[in-house]
């Protein structure tokens, strides 16, 4: 159990066994007290900050669904016009669809401008605030409900937006990928992104018991089996260089898929199965996650 | 001081003069000269701001939004397609009541496109929650803005400004301008002092999710600073005369030989000096002719308008904007401001004018006039082109 934070207060609204809400504690907890949160419009924003009730005990704003990139930029901009740069962290943060589909270019802005900003991007894998829709980050054959498996499809039929990658090739000090199923490693990053100076883009791979389709008591156990698959691999870039990477000793797709039911559809589909153990295959070799004999 | 200079240079001198602390915006014509002028005074070290160059004008919007939430005094300038893709947080940072300035150098609408002057962009952001002043001259754009600021920031107010001004005709024209000293600008402007802002020290939430019964009153609070906001930048405006000593009397609406005026023009913007020679040229001949000329269009002073037009005979309302499939935006004001009221022109007709640069000449002015017979009409194109408009479907 832990106790009620300063930064980020219990009762709030979010599901049970939401994976976001408990990385987006960590993330302002690590980040501390002198914190500035900028936010886009998502699950995070509505269960958090229902008028008139929040819980942020750190300055929070939201705008609109797109543009925390540049809603932060602006809180920077006039941070070091105001001389406190130095003594304020800056986060911004969004889900997958505000930070990859619709808020692409905000974000890509951010990053290319060199704002001193850390880019938090919780990925769900769908838009879960209007209910399972597909997005750029929606995995190979994910059942949503706007790419819904049926006797002509076997899901959403793109691979997953490489978000960390389209950010890592603006020229960035930093960026990493995390899981809420890896606590410790994800507060260990956010610290290491807050002391650096320039943006910094960490994508939070967060479950969705709603959305996902697993028990409310499985978050932990889902995320984990989305690491040690290779379907999620964890990473760091640092100035562009593979830095870091959790290595990992690999837990066949299977595992992963049968945990939920969105990927149901597949589990009499071996040839489906064999594409996403591609996938798998392919992070696994990409970013050398294979634990050494 | 004055200057003889482009009117984009003199924006950019008394936006200096304000000293904003975050400046943001996106390139688009006829827009670009006033943010490159501050962006050079800024790499001169003559003004201390952050100039964010964004990737577009939603971003735009939104740097100056989070700027000013922050606490600092920001500034942001667009026009036509601009202003309509950061249309969005425009309505956001009315709704978050934030004191944010803005020029929009007004230019028509897509498609067809067309970088030329009328004023469909701003009108028809007219439901933002901004309040919108126009400038009919670049001495009025000027003095505009330091008032914007002055307006914005009252705590009575706190609501953002949008000072719109024709583009070429005035962003790009050269005139003479009486560009205020920074003393002067120091003692009308005092430094911004937020209600509101995001500050570690003592931590709030801004932008929160309110449901139905939080909703309305939020919405009900700016309609009330709307209406209140008349008489403030009636008391703003005579704070200014005693500054500058330029006298924009209630700043709601200016009358030019309205008084004993049988008919009466309505317009707003520069076109307003075109009609001011016709009048004058009518007026040597003894006609009764006049203008009311629209100077805030949010807040809308109907109570003004109907005091200025009660005992006119006829009114020819001119729009340089058009409500497709309906009554011209300014002309629906106009007749509104006459309804179920005892007194009131015979005739209120409504011409449609100087789209996409088309110019508004002395010629158009007095087609206006012939127009404006004891037969109303509503939405009337003027200057249009009979051989452009042959061309018809044929059916097949």
């Amino acid at each position: 159990m832990m106790e009620n934070s300063p930064v980020f207060k219990s009762g709030h609204t979010a599901c049970a066994g939401c994976g976001q809400a408990i990385a987006a504690r960590l993330v302002i907890e690590a980040a501390g007290p002198n914190t500035i949160v900028a936010n886009n419009t998502g699950c995070l924003e509505v269960f958090t900050t229902k008028y008139p009730e929040t819980a942020w005990g750190v300055p929070w704003i939201h705008s609109l669904f797109e543009n925390s990139a540049a809603v932060a930029s602006g809180i920077e901009a006039a941070l070091i016009y105001l001389g406190k740069k130095d003594v304020t962290n800056m986060i911004c943060q969004g889900g997958d669809g505000s930070s990859g589909d619709i808020g692409l270019q905000a974000l890509s802005g951010m990053l290319e401008r060199g704002h001193d900003i850390l880019y938090v991007c919780y990925d769900n894998e769908a838009y879960m605030n209007t209910g399972v829709q597909r997005s750029g980050l929606t995995p190979f054959d994910t059942n949503t409900t706007t790419s819904p498996a049926g006797a002509c499809s076997s899901g959403n039929v793109r691979p997953k937006k490489a978000m960390p990658e389209i950010c890592n090739a603006h020229g960035i000090p930093y960026v990493a990928t995390a899981s809420a199923g890896f606590p410790q490693d994800l507060t260990r990053k956010v610290k290491k992104a807050i002391s650096i100076k320039g943006p910094k883009y960490i994508q939070v791979h967060v479950p969705c018991p709603l959305g996902w389709r697993h028990e409310t008591n499985q978050m932990l156990t889902v995320a984990r089996l989305a690491v040690e698959t290779g379907l999620y691999p964890l990473f760091e870039y640092e100035n562009g260089i593979l830095a870091n990477r959790k290595q990992i000793v690999p837990k066949p797709v299977v595992e992963y898929l049968k945990s939920q039911g969105r990927f149901k559809h597949l589990l009499n589909n071996p040839e489906e199965i064999k594409k996403i153990q591609e996938i798998a295959d392919h992070n696994i070799q990409k970013y050398n996650l294979k634990v050494e004999a | 001081m004055k200057e003889f200079v482009e009117g984009s240079h003199a924006i950019a001198e008394i936006i200096k003069a304000c000293q904003p602390g975050v400046i943001s915006a996106y390139p688009i014509t006829p827009q670009t000269h006033i943010v490159e002028d501050l962006a050079q005074m800024v790499s001169n070290g003559e003004l201390k701001a952050q100039v964010v160059n964004v990737e577009s004008e939603h971003s735009a919007a939104s740097v100056v939004l989070g700027g000013s939430a922050t606490g600092v005094r920001v500034y942001t300038a667009t026009s036509s397609q601009g202003l309509f893709y950061m249309q969005e947080v425009v309505f956001n940072i009315a709704g978050m009541r934030l004191p944010v300035v803005m020029t929009c150098a007004n230019r028509a609408i897509s498609a067809p496109i067309n970088i030329w002057n009328d004023q469909q962009d701003s009108i028809s952001l007219r439901d933002a929650g901004w309040i919108q002043i126009y400038a009919e001259d670049n001495q009025e754009a000027v003095d505009f803005h330091l008032i914007a600021y002055r307006l914005a920031e009252d705590k009575r107010v706190m609501l953002p400004v949008m000072v719109c001004m024709d583009g070429f005709i005035l962003t790009h024209g050269m005139e003479t301008v009486d560009v205020p000293e920074q003393e002067k600008v120091d003692k009308f402007l005092p430094k911004y002092n937020p209600l509101y802002k995001l500050d570690t020290a003592a931590p709030i939430s801004m932008g929160l999710l309110a449901d139905p019964d939080y909703y309305m009153e939020a919405r009900f609070a700016i309609q009330e600073t709307m209406k209140e906001s008349l008489g403030y930048l009636s008391e703003v405006s005579s704070e200014f005369k005693s500054v500058f000593g330029r006298d924009y009397k209630d700043l709601l609406v200016e009358e030019y030989q309205t008084k004993d005026a049988e008919k009466v023009i309505v317009a707003m913007g520069s076109v307003c000096g075109t009609i001011k020679e016709v009048i004058d040229e009518q007026r040597a001949k003894g006609k009764k002719i006049g203008l009311l000329r629209i100077i805030s269009f949010r807040p809308f002073p109907y109570a003004r308008v109907y005091e200025a037009l009660k005992d006119v005979s006829r009114i020819a309302v001119l729009d340089k904007s058009v409500s497709l499939g309906a009554y011209a935006p300014i002309a629906v004001e106009i007749k509104a401001a006459f309804y179920g009221k005892k007194k009131g022109p015979k005739v209120i007709s409504s011409f449609v004018g100087g789209l996409g640069g088309r110019d508004i000449t002395l010629e158009s002015v007095y087609e206006v006039l012939r127009r404006l017979t004891a037969k109303e009409v509503n939405s009337d194109f003027i200057d249009l082109k009979p051989e452009l408009l042959k061309e018809e479907y044929d059916g097949k």
